[in-house]
């Protein structure tokens, strides 16, 4: 798993997040839940309840454990599998996990409050009426049983639908329906969009495209499918957990790109599984066929002490210099035990089915099959060096005369931090503001912590605003430095300027006056001569492309391939006091307000001032030492 | 205004000073160079001792509104004449206060050690040099305004004694002059401004000049460099330096416009530091430049035998009044710079910074001498405040000895080697390598111990017994599983014979095959009996025993039923009966078999489990 590209997307040191231990917490906890499962042992439920305790402490995606156990659950009492050991694995994670995790301060009484986390009530209630029928059932005579059932049922529905109805009263009465918003665009694809622009605005909560799903998983993807199957053909409590696993985290990596990241274990589970079924038919051919039988059995033993010691590993899976091959069976190892313990009779008549394959078939399907691993390991390695390690703060690009270093950013950053003072304020979009506090040592108006959506609106409103009004709400804001980042120069796609409108809708999302259509031409965001007024006189437009004619004469935009509408202006309430090197960053200054001076009254004095200073100059040009 | 004052206090004081001594220069040439942002005057003095005593020492004065920017002075002195001039002597020289002088004058003294005699006359060579002598005016410029400086000096040389004969020359850069001061005898030959002769002027004769010019040149000062110089017996010198650097030209105001500083580079922004040349010594390796947040791209790096250059660009231009901090930091090998002398060792290295246009207001040498030095002293050319302190890294018990070294006004003359005295042993080189040894020998001795020693309390409790019972059990299990499983092997063996002979027909091939299986199977199940009796003696085998024995009957009862089988197969292979038949004939026995080899690998498993 350590090499699944979108997992070391966010180990890689540099942007080592807090998700790279939750994916850790995340699987632990799911195996320990199989474990309990399997083993119905006490001990591995209160193991299990302190791992999702640790999942809560690390990542807000634990609501993801919270929900998908319940309906493994329900899923396992409504095919019948209701058994003491699917009680013991749950009962104390909701009851011990929620006391847990109410502890954390963040989540606190939502632990209980929110619609995330009623599904696990719920199923909390229907499993203990459950296992009362099941109790019931063992200590009654059928014929006494169908009556205690009758009855019931009749006064359980009765209280359902009375718990129902406060129920839904309750959650109808809050606003969002009692479901924080970032979990409503997981459900709802179109609610981000729709509701919180801020949500949808950020790239990782775009759906992803098929060429980063090839990308992250590679030849997983193949091997996904397989595994289902695999999964299926003994179908225990514990694979029908993987296979809900795999379904719901597909459909989560494609409503988000960042979750990518929960299916990659989930895809490693699965190909695991397949890998592991296809090697077990294969091996199994060889070893029959070959001859010397007392030396395959030693092997065998071998293997499986082996297998025993990668499964120790598979516990504590923080190790890393883990091969992705050797990897895969240790997972499949899990899953051949439990099928071990569960279906042994069904698996040795699939295996004696199996058993006739043909020799040089096998031979040959293995060796294809560890290929496929061995380039599987060089894709990762080669995604990890090239497309998750490169910092995204330093750019480079090959051209014919050698490596090109966009070091901008850091330009910047540098010159704010020396040249500007301590106490100054610095207003950006939002996405550079944890990279100016932590690279610049200044302060920002909004930062990556996007919890306060009107600080960002603000911003937003700001930078969409003429430069007047614009200025207004910076200095309200004790703002000294306005930040843009413009890739016109150079071809840097990812600026400001395509920014924009998120920056729009997120400042129109609180501030009405700012207004979507306003910046549109016939629904097209163009920022050419066909743009609106409205557009060419923001503050964005100006502060990206002040001076920029001057470069080349015709203004010609290299990101957006055109020129640009508005070509000569003149700043009034901004100075530029830095721009980079390659203009990817530029930074002005909000001038002081002016000395109120009304009419004529003003140009006269200008002049006389004027003047006396240059005479004052020109005396001391003659004379500057008395 | 203040220039005037001091000269109406020189005045009335010349009126009272009595004559010093009876030394009189008879010639003095000053050379100012104002081409770099160190103002350097070279005088060179010829002396002459009128009276009748022995002098030994000359008294150089200054203005103190120059003596603060003094950063340097030396005197020396040519020994033989015209061209053949020997080796340069120089003299020490120390700050003094001599009586009934005027005030606002600094004084320092030239000792000579030989002394002057009666007539005799000496050559002597005085070096100044100034920082920060140059102010700029206007002190503050836009981007696109020429960065201008002005200069005072006195046109007369300023001293306590009767000058006969002197001149004076201006060198300044090669641009523009704004203005000058012009008195008698005044020239200008391009960017040279002569003034002089003068003759026979008394004592503290002043008139004061004024240059101002354009000065493009980048005002590089680095408010303070640390230079940390560790020292490592195994072979590397690291020297870190940190620089804090400021441009300390005109300050600049309004708008910074990329454009124009890249349209019209020498016109706007004429006097912005771009780059800084580093010349380090040669051999010089692992050099990185950095700063907080990470490495700087911009840099590069020649060199030759001799020595090596890197070309340092700071990341942004820097302006005037902008700031900027950065770290560079290289390794010398030691044997270039560490020697050994009269039991002691020294490092002789070079006590500035190595980016030449570069002058530092506070500058503070570390050398971080290797754990267990002793005995350290050290000997600079110039005075420097001394002082010790400790750093403890890798692997130290003590901590290093360091010796700092802070000097502030420190000019590009300063760059003179400074040497480090101290006394260590060769064999402290060992110390670390050893300590890591012997520690890891203990972890893996302790290691060892834990692994070989059994801790459990007492040797004789039930539950110790017990487990030891238990774990025998255990193996005497797994030994019966594994011999089990290779009778499901030959099992498995005897049915492929069979397929090879519906295949071939070879019944004799068959037959030798059975033999050599049935035999294999004996041995096992001989094996199998010893196992079995331990098994029935122990007490904690109870449990399990009645499945491995049902396990073990089970087998038995497969191996006799397969055996039958293959014999009944093999026999109506020798009739030639048709292959329905045999089917017929063998598929009860068929059945049977099917199920008990379930119930075995059902029995193994459950064992398995327990």
């Amino acid at each position: 798993m350590q090499r699944v590209p979108s997992y070391i997307s966010r180990s890689v040191a540099g942007s080592y997040d807090n998700e790279a231990v939750a994916i850790f917490a995340l699987i632990f906890t799911f195996y320990l839940y199989i474990k309990t499962l399997n083993t119905g042992s006490l001990f591995y439920a209160t193991l299990n309840a302190i791992s999702y305790f640790y999942m809560v402490c690390s990542w807000g995606g634990y609501t993801f454990i919270i929900n998908l156990i319940p309906m493994h659950v329900l899923l396992c009492i409504v095919t019948g599998r209701y058994s003491s050991r699917l009680y013991i694995a749950y009962a104390p994670l909701v009851v011990l996990g929620t006391l847990l995790a109410s502890l954390v301060p963040v989540v606190g009484f939502n632990a209980v409050m929110t619609s995330e986390h009623f599904a696990s009530f719920l199923v909390f209630i229907i499993i203990h009426v459950v296992a009362l029928v099941y109790y019931i059932k063992g200590i009654l005579s059928p014929k006494m049983f169908k009556v205690a059932v009758t009855f019931v049922v009749s006064i359980g529905l009765v209280v359902c639908g009375a718990a129902l109805a406060v129920l839904i009263a309750l959650v109808a009465s809050s606003p969002t329906k009692g479901w924080s918003g970032r979990s409503l665009s997981l459900l709802d694809p179109t609610y981000a969009s729709k509701y919180i622009p801020i949500i949808a605005s950020v790239s990782e909560h775009q759906p992803p495209t098929w060429p980063s799903y090839f990308m992250d998983i590679n030849v997983l993807a193949f091997l996904v499918p397989a595994g289902i199957i695999a999964c299926f053909l003994p179908l225990s409590d514990a694979s029908s957990f993987v296979i809900l696993y795999i379904v719901t985290s597909v459909y989560f990596s494609g409503v988000m790109v960042r979750l990518m990241l929960v299916l990659a274990p989930a895809a490693c589970i699965m190909s695991g599984i397949a890998l592991s079924a296809a090697f077990d038919v294969f091996t199994r051919s060889i070893k029959f066929q070959l001859p010397g039988a007392t030396e395959n059995f030693e092997r065998d033993a071998g293997e499986t002490s082996s297998n025993s010691v990668v499964a120790q590993n598979d516990v504590a899976k923080t190790e890393k210099n883990e091969d992705a091959v050797k990897e895969r069976p240790s997972k499949k190892n899990r899953k051949k035990e439990k099928e071990n313990v569960e279906k042994p009779s069904v698996k040795s008549q699939i295996k004696k089915k199996l058993l006739i394959l043909p020799l040089e078939a096998s031979i040959i399907a293995i060796f294809l099959l560890v290929l496929l691993g061995a380039f599987y390991v060089v894709h990762c390695v080669w995604a990890a060096a090239e497309a998750y390690s490169a910092p995204s703060i330093v750019l480079t690009s090959h051209s014919h005369d050698g490596l090109h270093v966009f070091d901008d950013f850091r330009e910047a950053y540098a010159w704010l931090s020396h040249n500007t003072e301590v106490d100054d304020k610095v207003a950006s979009w939002w996405d550079y503001g944890y990279q100016t506090t932590a690279m610049a040592n200044r302060t920002v108006i909004v930062d990556n912590n996007t919890w306060n959506n009107t600080h960002i609106a603000t911003v937003g409103t700001a930078m969409s605003s003429p430069e007047k009004a614009a200025w207004e709400i910076f200095n309200s804001l004790d703002v000294k430095y306005v930040l843009v980042v413009f890739g016109g120069l150079v071809g840097y796609p990812s600026d400001d300027i395509n920014k924009f409108l998120w920056m729009v809708r997120i400042g129109g999302g609180v501030f009405p006056h700012i207004k979507e259509p306003d910046y549109l031409r016939d629904g097209q965001y163009r920022i050419d001569s066909q743009a609106t007024p409205t557009m060419l006189n923001c503050l964005m437009y100006k502060l990206s492309y002040y001076r920029f004619v001057e470069t080349d004469g015709k203004a010609f935009d290299r990101v957006r391939r055109t020129e640009i509408g508005k070509k000569y202006f003149k700043l009034t309430h901004f100075e530029e006091v830095f721009t980079t090197h390659h203009w990817m960053v530029r930074i002005y200054k909000l001038k002081p307000l002016k000395n109120r001076i009304r009419g004529r009254a003003k140009k006269s004095k200008s002049k006389a001032s004027s003047t006396t200073s240059t005479k004052r100059i020109g005396m001391k040009k003659k004379n500057p030492w008395h | 205004m203040g220039f005037r004052f001091d000269l109406l206090l020189f005045t009335i004081a010349l009126l009272s000073v009595p004559v010093l001594s009876d030394l009189i220069l008879s010639r003095v040439d000053r050379r100012i160079d104002l081409t770099s942002q160190v103002v350097r005057i070279t005088s060179t003095l010829k002396v002459e001792n009128a009276g009748s005593d022995l002098v030994s020492e000359v008294l150089l004065a200054f203005p103190d509104s120059q003596a603060k920017h003094l950063a340097y002075l030396s005197a020396s002195s040519t020994e033989g004449k015209g061209k053949a001039k020997g080796s340069a002597v120089s003299f020490p020289v120390e700050i003094v206060h001599p009586k009934g002088m005027p005030p606002a004058l600094t004084f320092y003294s030239v000792s000579l050690p030989k002394g002057l005699g009666k007539g005799d006359s000496l050559t002597l060579d005085v070096l100044a040099v100034f920082k920060g002598a140059l102010q700029p005016f206007p002190e503050k410029i836009t981007q696109a305004d020429i960065q201008l400086v002005v200069f005072y000096e006195t046109a007369y040389y300023l001293s306590p004694y009767v000058v006969k004969v002197q001149s004076l020359s201006v060198k300044l850069p090669d641009a523009r002059i704004e203005s000058f001061t012009k008195i008698e005898n005044t020239k200008i030959h391009g960017s040279e401004i002569k003034y002089g002769p003068y003759e026979n002027l008394p004592p503290f004769s002043y008139s004061p000049i004024v240059v101002h010019f354009e000065a493009n040149q980048p005002f590089a000062i680095a408010q303070e460099l640390v230079r940390e110089i560790e020292i490592s017996h195994w072979g590397n010198v690291q020297v870190t330096e940190h620089y804090n650097l400021v441009h300390g030209g005109a300050e600049s105001k309004g708008e910074f416009s990329r454009l124009d500083f890249q349209a019209r580079p020498h016109v706007r922004g004429a006097s912005a530091i771009r780059h800084l040349v580093a010349k380090l010594p040669p051999r010089v390796h692992s050099i990185y430049y950095r700063d907080e947040i990470g490495n700087i791209s911009t840099s590069n790096l020649w060199g030759d035998h001799k020595k090596t250059e890197m070309v340092i660009e700071p990341r942004y231009p820097m302006f005037g009044g902008w700031r900027t901090a950065f770290t560079i930091g290289y390794s010398l090998p030691l044997q270039d710079f560490l020697f050994q002398s009269e039991g002691k060792r020294y490092v002789n290295i070079s006590f500035g910074s190595p980016v030449n246009e570069v002058v530092i207001d506070t500058l503070i040498v570390k050398v971080v001498l290797p754990e267990g030095s002793t005995d350290i002293s050290v000997s600079a050319p110039f005075s420097v405040k001394q002082g010790q302190e400790t750093k403890v890294s890798h692997l130290d018990l003590v901590g290093r000895p360091v010796v700092v070294l802070e000097k502030t006004n420190v000019v590009p003359e300063h760059n003179q080697h400074f040497q480090v005295y101290y006394k260590f042993s060769s064999l402290s080189m060992l110390m670390e390598p050893l300590m890591l040894i012997s520690g890891f020998f203990f972890i893996f001795v302790a290691c060892i111990v834990y692994m070989h020693v059994d801790l459990s309390i007492s040797k004789s409790s039930p539950s110790y017994l017990a487990k030891l019972q238990w774990d025998e059990v255990q193996a005497a299990v797994q030994q019966v599983r594994n011999i089990i499983n290779r009778c499901l092997m030959i099992h498995d063996k005897l049915e492929a014979s069979l397929r090879d002979l519906s295949r071939t027909g070879d019944v004799q091939a068959c037959k030798s095959a059975r033999k050599a299986l049935d035999g294999l199977l004996k041995d096992l199940s001989k094996d199998l009996k010893p196992l079995l009796a331990s098994l029935q003696s122990s007490q904690q085998a109870v449990q399990i025993l009645p499945k491995v024995e049902e396990l073990v009957g089970k087998e038995r009862d497969l191996q006799e039923r397969m055996m039958a089988k293959h014999s009944a197969v093999v026999d109506s292979y020798e009739k030639k009966s048709s292959g329905r038949e045999i089917e017929n004939r063998v598929a009860l026995q068929q059945q049977k078999i099917t199920a008990l080899r379930q119930e075995v690998d059902d029995l193994l498993d459950l064992i398995d489990e327990i």
